[in-house]
């Protein structure tokens, strides 16, 4: 069911991601101010915006799990969410280097979408134990649906009083994020994150499809032990 | 401040780069384990059916 | 819903005043981390950012105190399954806890906020006071919102005391944002509020936001 489709996507996203990298590295010019180590942008930004929707994904899915008590709409959120999770373990290192390189720490505070992402990103690492916490499996689905909602709700609340935060102690001189790119730079920022989201939903689907074809497999043995078990009665 | 030089703005580049790609391979690494695990349990099921 | 909500409140407030559990020991908690401050940043007094940065943090650790127990008398007396087992509205037991932590919050800031004045803060509380009031009233919504939401959410987990500030801190942050920058021209020496409109109105949002989502999304939670 999820796999239909799978090897295409997984085409097109390794051919947008290797155009992506060539236009990094032969297309875009370097930038003015901060020269060859802007180039990380191309993979730092893109990462933390599908992660960012990832998550506000896993939201919009566990909505549909509580509306309709379809528990498949809770793999496809829990999935959502482990996936953002991941790339947000990447964000946060990309940005490190990112910052060391730009002005020699290896974390600042005037970036708000990376100061965002932090503290989605604690937020989010508490999902797990939350999740596995709860034994009940209705249960456990449901509370985490609740979770990915209020948790999805908050990821734009959360962007938008940082930036104001921000932009009272660092005035924005760096407005890298997508804002005033001149226009090679802006094709290839767009083709790298075309390149990411694509990565993103290939990943989401394969691990469903590893996911669904354990389930089913776990369906199959407890149906077999209990004809074994019928039959020797 | 002034922008790296280039050799060592590219170590920072290429540490940057390195990392998406190692998470992406890990990741990978997982799910294969995961669906090479499943393949065996399923041949497993398929050889005590062909027992009884 | 009204009636059920005034009900369970009622038991809920009856119950603190009885036991006198939560209050007391935000209360003791608060001035207990000025303490630690006055220790930790070598400081006497504050004022600006400073001070209102120790205040509000200060004030949301009490609230992890205050969301922790809110669901401590169902839990302690076995109470929590005949929760899941009465058919009483889960709006108006969001309603009736969010109260219930507000209450709390206020009557811990009675207290701690002139404490606050008292043993760390420069120029005094005086200065600005109505508008502090505001920001403490929006404040204090949003935590007791998003502090029944969590509290709710923890409460039938096997590690909640953990659960607790680990979910209702990171949520918080925009309230102390917005709470944080609208009192620190307060607390200067001239205290005049600057911004407070942009401020209250992040607030604001934030409390519409977190009541509706939590009203729309607790039918889900503590129920069988």
């Amino acid at each position: 069911m999820h796999s239909k489709g799978l090897a295409p996507l997984a085409a097109a996203t390794a051919v947008t991601i290797t155009a992506a990298l060539a236009m990094v590295f032969f297309y875009a010019p370097n930038d003015a101010d901060q020269g060859f180590v802007q180039k990380i942008f191309y993979i730092h930004v893109p990462m933390a915006i599908v992660a960012l929707c990832g998550f506000v994904a896993g939201g919009v899915f566990a909505i549909q799990h509580l509306r309709s008590g379809d528990s498949s709409w809770d793999l496809r959120s829990y999935v959502a969410i482990h996936l953002s999770i991941i790339l947000g373990v990447g964000v946060l290192a990309t940005g490190s280097i990112w910052a060391r390189a730009s002005w020699g720490h290896w974390w600042v505070w005037d970036e708000p979408v990376l100061v965002s992402f932090l503290i989605v990103f604690l937020l989010y690492c508490v999902y797990y134990p939350l999740r596995f916490s709860i034994e009940d499996p209705g249960r456990q689905a449901r509370y985490s649906s609740v979770f990915a909602i209020a948790a999805g709700a908050f990821v734009p609340l959360n962007f938008t009083a940082v930036r104001m935060a921000e932009s009272f102690t660092h005035p924005r001189v760096l407005s890298q994020t997508g804002g005033d790119l001149p226009g090679d730079m802006r094709l290839t920022f767009l083709v790298s994150l075309l390149g990411v989201a694509l990565l993103f939903v290939t990943l989401w689907k394969l691990e469903l499809t590893a996911k669904h074809a354990s389930m089913q497999l776990k369906r199959l043995r407890n149906e077999r032990l209990r004809n074994r078990a019928r039959v020797a009665a | 401040m002034p922008a790296l030089p280039l050799d060592e703005a590219g170590k920072y580049v290429a540490g940057a780069y390195v990392v998406f790609v190692a998470l992406i391979l890990v990741y990978v690494a997982i799910i294969g384990a995961k669906i090479a695990r499943i393949d065996r349990q399923i041949s497993e099921l398929v050889a005590s059916e062909d027992d009884e | 819903m009204i009636a059920a909500a005034r009900t369970i409140l009622g038991k809920d407030l009856r119950i603190e005043l009885r036991t006198k559990e939560s209050v007391p020991a935000m209360v003791l908690f608060s001035i207990t981390v000025y303490v630690l401050f006055h220790f930790g940043l070598d400081r006497d007094s504050l004022d600006g950012a400073l001070a209102a940065g120790v205040l509000w943090v200060t004030l949301l650790l009490a609230a992890v105190i205050g969301v922790s127990r809110l669901f401590a008398a169902e839990r302690d007396q076995g109470g929590i399954d005949g929760l899941l087992l009465s058919p009483v509205d889960r709006t108006a037991l969001f309603v009736a806890k969010a109260a219930a932590l507000f209450v709390f919050l206020t009557v811990a800031e009675v207290v701690a906020v002139p404490a606050f004045g008292l043993l760390l803060l420069g120029p005094g509380l005086g200065g600005a006071f109505p508008e502090l009031l505001a920001v403490l009233a929006l404040g204090n919504l949003g935590v007791a919102a998003v502090g029944a939401l969590v509290a709710a959410l923890a409460a039938e987990t096997r590690a909640h005391e953990l659960i607790v500030p680990l979910l209702l801190l990171p949520l918080l942050v925009p309230v102390l944002i917005a709470c944080a920058q609208a009192t620190e021209p307060l607390m200067r020496q001239d205290a005049v509020a600057e911004d407070l409109g942009r401020w209250l109105g992040l607030l604001s949002l934030y409390d519409v936001v977190f009541v509706l989502l939590s009203v729309a999304v607790f039918d889900f939670l503590l129920e069988d």
